[in-house]
Formats: C-alpha cells, structure tokens, sequence
C-alpha cells in the first residue's frame, strides 16, 4: 500500500514537475471547454484533398473522404476512405479510439477483399507519407494529456490562450504539445510538436474556420510544417456535414468492405 | 462464343460506367523471368497484359450497389494463362441488420500470412501465381446477419469453379501437365452442384476470431495420372468435403498473435487437421523515419505429414515486412519457410513502389532450394523466377 503510494507520487510529480498547480487547472478547463464545445455533433463527413510538399517542393496529392461518429462515454469512431493515388483506391481504415487504452484499428486491403486488425501502438508514424502522423489525425480524447496553462498570447491579431499538453502514451512520438486556441470560440489555432528529445519538430496551423449547425467550428485548411526535414503537408477539406445519420453499423467491418 | 463476350464485356464497360457510376481500375504489363531451363520444353520468359476495369453504381442512398469486375490477361508464352474471369457482378442491399449479396464475388477469410487454409469461398486463379492469393469470382447468394453478438454469415454457393493449371508450355507446373478438361467430380451434379457455408465472426476487445464451416466440392483437386492422347496428364478429381475452420488474432500492443485451423473430411485417404500459428510484431516509426519493420513467424503444421498436398506440412515460416512510409508507398515483404523434415526451402520477396500518382512497379522474387523428390515443391526446383509489373490505374 505504501509502495502504490511512493509510486504515485513519483509518476505524478514526474510528469508535471514544478508546476503550479493552478496552471495545472486552468489548462484542463480550457481544455475540457474547448471539448464541450463539440458536443453533440453526432456525426459528420468531409472529403479532403491532401498534399504532401518535399523539401525541393515537388508535390503529391491524395483524396480522402472521412466519417466519424460520436460516441458517448467513449472516444469517436473514425472511418477513412482512400480515393487517390488509384493504387489505393478501395482501401478504408476504420479507428475505434478510446479515452484510456490503445485504440483499436482495421484496414481494408481491396486487392485482397480481406480485413485485418492492425497494431496500434505505431501511433508517431506517417499517415499515408505525410507530415501527419496517425496520433495527428485520431480523435483528440481529453484523457489523453495532462495539461497546463502557459499564458495568453495574440496571434495574428487573434486573442488566444496558450497551454501544454503532455501525452499519456509512452508511444506517443512527442515529449509535448504547446496548443494555442482563440479566446473567442475556443478552436484550434496552432499547435507546436516536440519530439521526444524535447526539440520542436513540426508546427500545425488551422485556418478557414466555419461554423455548421450554429455550433460546430471547422477548419477548411490545416497545414503541417516539419522544421526538421523542411517538407509539409497541407489538408484541403471539403462539403463538410454534420448529423447525416451515420450509425454504428457504417463503422464497423463489414461496412469496411463495402464503404464508398 | 466466348470471345465475342469478352469483346463485348470490355468495350461495353466504359460506356456502362459512364451512362451508369463510376469506373475505375488497372491495366498492367507483366514479364516473368527464368534462370534455368524447365524440366520440359518451355520458354525462359514470359511476358503478358492484364486488364481489370472495374464498375460500380450505388443508389438507395448507399444501401443498394452493383459492382462489375471483369478480367483478362493475354499471355504470350502459356495458351492456359490467356483467361478471361468475371471477379465480381454482385447486387448487394443492406439494411440495418443484415447485408445481402447475390452474384459472382471474392471472399476471403483467415489471418496467417503464409498460407490461407480456412479461406475456401473461392476457387485458386493458380494460373496467376503460384502463391494462390488470385482467386476465380464464384457465383453465391450470401446473407450476413449482423448483430451485437457477432456477425452471422450464411453462403449458398450456386456452381463450381475449376482451379486453373498451367498449360504445357507455361512454367511452374507439375513435370505431366494438368488438363483441366478432364476433370471429373465425386458429385453427380457435377460443377452444378450447390455448395453451402456458414461464417460466424467476432471482435471482442483485443480478440477478433470466426468459426466456419464448408460443405461442398473441394476447391482444391487431388491430381491423378492419366494416358491421354499418348501422353501422360493429370486429371484434376474434385471430392466432396466437409471442412470446418477456426480463425483467430489477439492484437496486444504491437503484437498481433495468429492462429488459424481447418479440419478436412473426405478428402483422399484420410480426414486430417492442419494448422499454422504465429506473431507479427511491428517496430513503428524506427529512428523517427517514419519506417515501419514488421517481423513475423508461423509455424505450419499438416496431419497428413508426408502425404500431404501441401508443401508446407511441418515447416517454419519467417518474414519481414518494410513500410518505408514514404510518398511512393515503397513496400518490401521478404519470407523464407524451411521444411523442418527434409530442409528444402523457400525464399520469396515482394516489393512495390507508385511511380508518379498513376502507375506502380512490383517485383517479385521466388526461389526454392534443396528441395527432395517428396516435398510438393521438388517440380518447382527448377522455377526461380522474377516478376516485374508495371501496372496503370486509372
């Protein structure tokens, strides 16, 4: 009992060393409001356009669709479909996340009509040769950070509060998050990535937002700057709607066959 | 008769697409290369051109489909490979509790990546590849119940599909040739006999399995010699088989734990069990390149031992699979299986990368060593080989 204790204090501490604890509560409540503010979309889909920049600036470009659907008392269900390159045309990836614990994955290989289960622990890797990783793109669950408050900060003429986040994934490829939100509605405005030695790797930027529902904030371009490797990734997305009447059974794997 | 079919199917496809959904597909170019002589007469190269166009037209807001996929390849070298097949023509409804599909489709069940022994819907396309991955669209009506407690898959299977062969003059095929036109069936009814199965599958946490269960002619023939015209042939002869089969994988972390069974009935002299059972694991992201390096072992195991149609009856299966990540998709998956018994050996590697947004390179690598005149793989001792394709979706 005194042992569960000693290490309770020593993994708390270890992960929000020196911190105020007022930070500490100020940063989930932003957080947490932020979140709150996204309730009851229910469901949604948009179509992206994806466009992968080297550091020569050649470019390449993938279309997506995406779906996903809210689930209460748990993390969102995620479906994405490929359309191009061609070779890749068919193939769909479904995510069950989760709040606490690894998500749970499925791919369609197409040319092979079979499904598999895939590890998830391979959160920091690449989707699909962009700047994103998978981490990037899954549901952001509140429980999977602890937070703090760094301050306030105008950016770009924009009111916005400034937080850490610390992921709870030991795979997770980041050290930490510093997350900038407007003040105004509490959407996403910039975030900055460090690796796991603490150096800045990559800087995501939101941009276009629009509201749907009179509720639901979007952004129509997020683009990813890798400052270590100078090549980037910009998201175009498209036709967003919301509350379509998507179901538990257009995410799950028979519906991974057959998604269009 | 046939011919003018096919010239109708891949004219008409095009301006089906356009006055119907959206068309899409592959054309590809294939050349097939060997180091050494054949045991018989045949050719040290070979070289072909696929086409798979591929239709599809929703409505019912989504719930309603029909796909057509037909595909041709014409091989220069090898008369048997020049085939025509319809892959899929299905209809498909689906509602909120089942999903019914009727018309020529693919099916594939299991999880082991070197060998698929409970995936028996199709019939093997064996004249594609040896690797037995290509399969012959088979004509069904399939009903899917699909509840909390699982997914409850019921197949009626409407006609039989005979395996194709290699023809004299194509490569990777037994010393006699197989002449497919002297098939004969255990059933009366022939290849008109209906055939059933039934699939329950489920993901529970970290576990996804199915149970199936196949009554029917086998897809698989067994091979029997025969004077035929002067020459000796095998004849394909097609029992009728029960066949039940387990599939199963627990995804932990990065390890993908697999395990898949079959128990065959009335197939030759013996009813038998076979399995192969084995992990995936993935080191993600190495170095923070963004490259993925899977390793992967099964063990294989086969009832029969010796007797066994298979190659793989008591041998060790190990592989590796590079995702490079990159924005070609460069893929590598590289295996090697080692018969325990006898120490013949297989070695096979697979690599892909895009070419521009439209076009993809493949290769393929396959050599078999120190195989003994009872392992299936001795008539192939002489078959390492290259493939090369270069395929254009569109």
């Amino acid at each position: 009992m005194k042992l569960i204790w000693i290490f309770t204090v020593v993994f708390a501490s270890s992960g929000l060393m020196a911190t105020n604890p007022v930070d500490v509560k100020r940063g989930i409540e932003i957080a947490r409001e932020a979140d709150a503010r996204d309730d009851g979309f229910a469901d949604n889909q948009a179509s992206l356009q994806m466009i992968l920049k080297n550091r020569q600036g050649h470019t390449s470009t993938r279309l997506l669709r995406n779906r996903s659907l809210e689930v209460s008392n748990d993390g969102d269900k995620l479906l994405v479909l490929f359309d191009q390159p061609r070779d890749v045309k068919g193939t769909a990836f479904l995510v069950f996340s989760h709040g606490t614990g690894p998500d749970d994955q499925w791919l369609y290989l197409p040319a092979l009509k079979r499904v598999k289960r895939i590890a998830s622990n391979n959160k920091s890797g690449p989707f699909m040769g962009s700047e994103f990783a998978y981490e990037d793109l899954a549901s952001q669950e509140l429980d999977k950070y602890d937070y703090r408050f760094i301050g306030e900060e105008t950016l770009d003429g924009t009111p916005t509060f400034v937080i850490e986040r610390i992921p709870h994934d030991p795979k997770s490829g980041y050290a930490r998050q510093v997350v900038w939100y407007d003040q105004a509605e509490y959407r996403l405005q910039k975030i900055d990535f460090y690796d796991r030695k603490n150096d800045k790797l990559k800087t995501l930027v939101y941009s276009g937002y629009q509201q749907y529902l009179g509720k639901y904030w979007r952004a129509n371009r997020m683009f990813m700057q890798n400052h270590q490797t100078g090549k980037s990734t910009e998201l175009l997305f498209e036709d967003y709607s919301f509350q379509t009447g998507l179901t538990e059974r257009d995410f799950d794997r028979n519906s991974l066959k057959r998604a269009r | 008769m046939t011919r003018l079919f096919l010239l109708h199917t891949l004219f008409l496809t095009p301006v089906l697409a356009h006055a119907m959904g959206e068309m899409s597909g592959s054309v590809s170019l294939e050349q097939l290369a060997f180091n050494q002589n054949a045991s018989a007469s045949q050719s040290e190269g070979y070289a072909s051109v696929a086409l798979k166009p591929e239709i599809y037209v929703d409505w019912d807001g989504g719930d309603q489909s029909f796909t057509f996929v037909p595909f041709y390849r014409y091989d220069e070298g090898d008369s048997q490979r020049t085939h025509f097949d319809i892959r899929e023509l299905t209809w498909q409804k689906v509602s909120q509790k089942w999903e019914l599909r009727i018309g020529f489709r693919q099916v594939f069940w299991g999880v082991t990546e070197s060998a698929h022994m409970v995936d028996i819907i199709n019939q093997t396309d064996l004249v594609e590849n040896p690797d037995g991955e290509d399969k012959l669209g088979q004509p069904m009506i399939n009903m899917a119940w699909i509840e909390d407690w699982g997914t409850l898959d019921f197949f009626l299977l409407t006609g039989f599909r005979e395996r194709t062969f290699p023809g004299s003059q194509g490569r990777l095929r037994t010393p006699f040739p197989v002449d497919e036109d002297l098939a004969t069936y255990q059933s009366g009814a022939e290849e008109k006999r209906v055939d059933w199965a039934v699939r329950y599958s489920r993901s529970l946490g970290p576990m996804d399995f199915g149970f199936s269960h196949f009554q029917g002619t086998s897809r698989e023939p067994l091979l029997r010699p025969q004077q035929f015209g002067g020459e000796t042939v095998l004849s394909p002869f097609y029992p009728v088989i029960d066949q039940s089969g387990l599939d199963l994988q627990a995804t932990l972390g990065g390890w993908l734990l697999k395990y898949e069974s079959i128990y065959r009935q009335d197939f030759g002299d013996r009813d038998y069990l076979s399995l192969a059972g084995g992990f995936e694991y993935t080191f993600g992201n190495l170095g923070g390149r963004g490259t993925d390096v899977g390793v992967l072992t099964e063990y294989l195991y086969d009832q029969r031992s010796e007797q066994a149609t298979t190659p793989l009856e008591d041998d060790i299966f190990i592989g590796t699979r590079i995702a490079f990540n990159d924005p070609q998709s460069t893929e590598i998956l590289a295996g090697f299986a080692w018969d325990l018994d006898d120490e013949g050996n297989f070695i096979s590697v697979e690599a892909e990368r895009r070419i521009g947004n439209a076009w993809k390179l493949s290769l393929e690598l396959r050599n078999f060593s120190n195989t003994q005149p009872r392992d299936p793989l001795y008539v192939f001792r002489n078959d390492d080989h290259l493939r090369l394709e270069l395929a254009r979706y569109f």
